[in-house]
């Protein structure tokens, strides 16, 4: 391979990295939105999050870049730029798939703690942010850090948009060089490395939230990993 | 935004060809999943590194890359090599492939959860290797995880349209064909939006039907 095609490679983790942050930003907003509307005290707000969660864990991330990218622009009359309209749809996917996670985590404090915050007389919110929250984060990291490595796997879809993305600049070297098996085994080994980085600091980032709270990190991962479109059912 | 139900009509013999191709995806695509994630999670037990390492590392590899890359990988490369399948073939193998190194977890997780009395018991009447595995751990084991590999089914479904990037004209390989001969992108595509919400709202409940079935 020629370095102009490596150049090509190394834009393409660029336009990757970009839509993993931003992405990785708003399943973020979005999952501790809807995860805390889902254990909320008014039986509609409850729903409208639980009905969000339903339809977008429901349908295909890329049916909804999809339609992202060609329903959106007619029918509201204006057209995100591709970088924007990526990261909406892999945000809101995959936002819900984290809310589910929100919800279980603060769900699975031990509800004394809620009643010890009502015996003191704290304010819902402070109920939340003071109490809850900070115990119920450190037992999300390992679900999202799986989650995290699914969004990775989720960015390549936008090539099928013809976004130039990693998996994008791959099928452009397999078209200059009319060859494919090294230049898609460099695309994978470099997704591979880029899961493995971002594991390895969401580990480091779990004992540190861990510690926090008086807990150790558990020594090994027992979580199991959810896949891509991650299962309706749970 | 102006809605054309003729257009609707019109996708419709489109989304019928589509939602077989989709099914079918669907149903090969998990069967290889369940099998080959049970040879996995099989050699994953053999008491040497030589076996566990490797298997180990393919199956993580695996796991944390893109299948929409292995799907074009398998479709591109393969030909290299001489080996030439239709691309919906290519596509089941790939998707198999990809949830096989899940279900792998989800068969570990049986297997572990099989109480240690069971081996002692086996260990006990003197039972062969082969007899342990098929008679007193795998029934107890496979019955465990029949709901997670569920999940895993319901999960691949989602992730059939990547197949359309191989040529498969499946759900959304249809959808994409008509919008861009009809020039109506809104339709097909909403539809097929809707079905995969109802195809998988639908195979959530039957699970968790068979869920409180297998628990009583």
């Amino acid at each position: 391979m020629t370095s102009g095609l490596w150049e090509l490679v190394l834009q393409g983790v660029w336009v990757t990295i970009q839509l993993l942050v931003l992405g990785a930003l708003l399943a973020t907003a979005v999952s501790f939105v809807v995860g805390v509307a889902r254990t909320h005290r008014l039986w509609i707000v409850r729903f409208l999050a639980g009905f969000y969660t339903e339809v977008f864990r429901g349908t295909s991330a890329l049916v909804m870049i999809f339609w992202v990218f060609f329903v959106l622009p007619p029918a509201f009359g204006w057209q995100l730029v591709p970088l924007w309209a990526g990261t909406l749809a892999l945000g809101l996917t995959y936002g819900a798939y984290g809310a589910e996670i929100v919800r279980g985590a603060l769900v699975a404090v031990d509800p004394a703690q809620k009643e010890g915050g009502i015996a003191l007389s704290f304010t819902p919110w402070q109920r939340m942010r003071l109490i809850l929250l900070p115990q119920a984060v450190p037992e999300m990291i390992p679900p999202f850090s799986n989650l995290l490595v699914e969004l990775l796997k989720g960015t390549a879809l936008v090539s099928i948009m013809g976004m130039g993305d990693l998996a994008f600049s791959g099928n452009l070297v397999r078209l200059a060089l009319q060859e494919s098996a090294e230049i898609y085994t460099y695309i994978l080994l470099i997704y591979f490395v880029i899961a493995f980085l971002l594991t390895r600091v969401m580990r480091g980032l779990e004992k540190k939230l861990k510690a926090g709270v008086g807990k150790s990190a558990p020594r090994r991962e027992t979580v199991t990993p959810e896949p891509a479109g991650i299962g309706g059912a749970r | 935004m102006k809605w054309d139900w003729n257009a609707v009509s019109e996708f419709m013999p489109h989304f019928w060809d589509g939602l077989l191709v989709t099914l079918k995806i669907l149903v090969l695509g998990s069967l290889i999943s369940f099998a080959l994630g049970l040879v996995w999670a099989l050699l994953m037990r053999v008491p040497t590194r030589w076996v566990t390492w490797p298997v180990g590392v393919v199956t993580e590899f695996v796991r944390n890359t893109p299948l929409l890359v292995q799907l074009f990988f398998l479709f591109y490369v393969l030909p290299e090599w001489n080996v030439t399948f239709s691309a919906l073939t290519t596509g089941v193998i790939g998707i198999g492939l990809h949830y096989s190194t899940y279900t792998m977890q989800v068969y570990r997780a049986g297997i572990e959860a099989v109480p240690v009395g069971q081996w002692e018991a086996a260990t006990a009447l003197n039972l062969p290797l082969r007899r342990t595995w098929a008679a007193v751990i795998l029934p107890q084991a496979v019955r465990r995880v029949v709901p997670a590999l569920g999940n895993y089914v319901i999960s691949m479904l989602k992730d059939t349209p990547l197949l359309m990037a191989i040529t498969v004209l499946e759900m959304l390989g249809e959808a994409r064909l008509f919008s861009q001969q009809n020039f109506q992108f809104t339709e097909p595509l909403t539809v097929i939006g809707v079905a995969f919400i109802v195809i998988s709202y639908l195979a959530s409940l039957a699970l968790r039907a068979l869920e409180r079935r297998l628990v009583h």
